[in-house]
């Protein structure tokens, strides 16, 4: 593997070819907001939280999808940059109902985390406050459409990792919306296997186990390189000793 | 000429609302209407989501009795679920309404209504409030604010937090009691125990001062409903559901689930407060008054050492062993409660199997319709539910308390009015005197329109024609 050297931030850091800016980024110590990538599952450039200022390009570029280059020089905390994660945040509390404080993920809730993180207090924008349903028909999980950000960790993770590909997008733009096969209630869904995968990732309230009240949901992210290291190494060893369990 | 008088904002009360008296043309009070003036829509918008949620959504009616909204909450989720929650929870949920019973009672007796009985009624309104009383009587104000903390205090040790902890959820509740959070009420019960006294001494004290007060403030035969134990105690959490009337005969003792067949609700343009009235006897004739006065009217007896004490003594203000029928007992009734919930935390907090980790039930929905009845410090309150196979509300009713004593309160209002309002203009001291009438019910308007804010007064004197000859507001 070959060695690269960057600029991060005017800082000199060294890396491993092929790997991702945000990698790179985060093995700096510096924390960069993501809400649709989780480790393990593929990169997607879906939340643009992660974009950052390249300086050979006037694009803004999501890290999480961008390669490390030899002789790349970034910022990853402009000013601008954090301006526009704020709008981006703010948007996404303004597209649907979160109403964190009656939410199953309050105080536990990744959306909710970043936009306490970047000083979010209050929305510039009119609420959209859309009409969406909630979907109770699974005997185990609950859908609830207003706190989706369609960061589609759901569908990737029945897809790549558990392989029933339950979970897909339907729709356009700001009328998009996850679906279970297609388009039926999840609870007479035949290819959903219940493993409960897509809930353990969602980043916010939108997928819970059913019968959670307030602020009781707590989701664990560890199983996920437990299966990828199992699978691809023939190794099984918990990250931080399992202790990042369920309630 | 008739004229109406109308107070808007009333202070000192929880939650917005406007006082319109009627005169007529001989200057004399006719008539008088409470408005509440505030919206909310929470029996709109929870439908759509979950019951499970509920205890949380609806803990947000109110800043001052959430535990009131969970506990009712949890209990119509238990009654979906179709289970019978584990005894521990049982108790656990005891103690924290008997909590919140004390902190909200000393809220409304120290806080909003001692600056009137302390101060007096006619006293000058920059100085009648909380801050005035600090002035005046630091010792009863810090005291006042330490019952509550008590109160406060009980409810965060349960549910991590003092006001909208999630705590009590359909089936039982989310955490036990832990053994240091035991001793640590164990050791605040003496000071409490002592304020309680205190208070008592100051009202029975200051009795004679009010003979007055005590003849016009909404003394007039109703009837009155709460809970009771099965043999006829007091009862804040379960029980039957009883109806005494102004004679002291029992109309009704009935399971609280058959509410509806001799309760019912009216809807005046006036208010966004609805009125519910007892069936039976018709609307508006069906008037009931329900909180501290109610219940110590209807039940048998208290059923601790001090309370019951204070219950015989309580009971010679009615005449001859018939209910006590006038509004300013209220204060009384409150501070009796505030003994009784100290005596049972006191005796509850030394039951050893308090402490335990079996403290939830689960299943899933059983039932298509979920009641629960408990009594919140202002009175009885009703949630009721209907959800579809799924756990998903399909219609959501809340009856509170301060609804069911709406009738009262105009008839409060009315009689105060007509006792001191004779002639053209109005004193200041009269429109604090009908504040006071509304501040004996401790009126919690956020959560009878199911709103938010904090209650200012404004009274209108309306002409017949409709013009308003009058007007006093104040925020």
């Amino acid at each position: 593997m070959a060695v690269i050297t960057m600029t991060i931030n005017d800082e000199l850091v060294s890396g491993v070819e092929g790997q991702s800016l945000l990698t790179l980024i985060r093995e700096q110590g510096i924390e960069l907001p993501t809400l649709c990538h989780l480790e393990g599952l593929e990169a997607r450039g879906g939340c643009r939280l992660c974009l950052v200022e390249v300086q050979s390009t006037h694009r803004l570029l999501p890290a999480c999808t961008t390669t490390a280059q030899e002789g790349m020089a970034i910022q990853t905390h402009s000013e601008r940059l954090v301006r526009y994660r704020r709008m981006i945040l703010e948007l996404l509390f303004a597209e649907r109902n979160h109403v964190c404080a009656v939410c199953v993920m309050n105080g536990r809730c990744e959306l909710q985390d970043e936009a306490a993180k970047i000083g979010m207090d209050h929305v510039r924008y009119d609420y959209l406050v859309p009409e969406l349903p909630l979907d109770a028909s699974h005997d185990k999980f609950i859908i609830d459409h207003n706190r989706c950000i369609l960061c589609t960790r759901c569908v990737s993770v029945c897809d790549s990792v558990e392989g029933a590909h339950t979970w897909d997008v339907m729709g356009r733009g700001v009328n998009s919306r996850v679906i279970t096969d297609l388009n039926q209630p999840w609870g007479v869904s035949r290819s959903c296997t219940s493993c409960g995968k897509c809930v353990q990732v969602c980043p916010t309230g939108a997928l819970a186990n059913k019968g959670s009240t307030v602020a009781e949901m707590v989701k664990r992210h560890d199983f996920l390189q437990w299966i990828l290291d199992g699978r691809e190494k023939k190794q099984w060893v918990m990250q931080n000793g399992g202790s990042e369990g369920r309630r | 000429m008739t004229r109406t008088v109308v107070i808007d904002p009333v202070t000192r009360i929880e939650g917005h609302a406007k006082i319109s008296l009627y005169l007529g043309d001989d200057g004399k009070v006719e008539d008088a209407r409470f408005h509440v003036v505030e919206f909310r829509g929470f029996e709109k918008f929870c439908v759509g989501r979950t019951f499970w949620e509920m205890p949380g959504i609806t803990a947000r009616v109110c800043g001052i009795c959430p535990v009131s909204h969970i506990l009712a909450s949890a209990k119509a989720g238990d009654d979906v679920l179709g289970i019978r929650i584990p005894p521990r929870a049982e108790k656990l949920r005891r103690l924290m309404n008997w909590g919140q019973l004390v902190q909200s009672h000393a809220l409304s007796f120290f806080h909003l209504s001692a600056p009137d009985l302390l101060l007096g009624m006619d006293s000058d309104p920059a100085k009648r409030n909380i801050m005035g009383l600090i002035q005046a009587r630091p010792n009863i104000a810090r005291s006042g604010i330490r019952l509550r903390e008590f109160g406060q205090k009980v409810i965060r040790l349960l549910g991590g937090r003092s006001v909208h902890p999630a705590w009590a959820v359909p089936g039982g509740v989310r955490d036990p009691l832990t053994a240091e959070a035991r001793s640590q009420i164990k050791r605040m019960l003496p000071e409490a125990f002592d304020i309680a006294e205190l208070a008592l001494d100051l009202l029975k004290d200051s009795y004679d001062q009010f003979d007055d007060e005590i003849e016009n403030y909404g003394d007039f035969p109703s009837l009155f409903m709460g809970l009771v134990t099965a043999d006829g105690g007091l009862e804040h959490y379960d029980g039957m559901l009883r109806v005494v009337d102004a004679e002291g005969r029992i109309l009704q003792n009935a399971e609280t689930i058959t509410y509806r067949d001799f309760i019912d609700e009216a809807v005046e343009p006036w208010s966004y407060l609805k009125a519910p009235y007892y069936k039976p006897h018709g609307y508006p004739g069906g008037m009931y008054r329900v909180g501290p006065l109610a219940r110590l009217n209807i039940c048998d007896y208290a059923g601790t050492p001090r309370a019951d004490r204070e219950l015989r003594q309580f009971r010679r203000h009615g005449q001859r062993g018939k209910p006590v029928t006038g509004s300013f007992h209220y204060h009384y009734a409150r501070l009796i409660e505030i003994l009784f919930c100290l005596e049972k935390i006191e005796e509850t907090i030394e039951d050893e199997s308090l402490t335990g980790s079996h403290i939830r039930s689960y299943a899933e929905v059983n039932e298509r319709t979920g009641i629960g009845v408990s009594e919140a410090p202002r009175g009885t309150l009703f949630h009721e539910y209907k959800v579809d196979r799924q756990g998903i509300l399909q219609s959501v009713n809340m009856i509170i308390a301060t609804g069911q004593n709406n009738l009262a309160m105009n008839r409060t209002v009315q009689q105060i009015a007509r006792a001191y309002i004779d002639g053209e203009t109005i004193e200041e001291g009269v429109l604090n005197r009908i504040e006071h009438g509304i501040r004996l019910y401790d009126p919690c308007l956020s959560c009878s329109t199911h709103a938010a804010g904090q209650m200012p007064l404004h009274v209108q004197l309306i002409a017949p024609d409709g013009a308003v000859v009058d007007e006093k507001i104040r925020d």
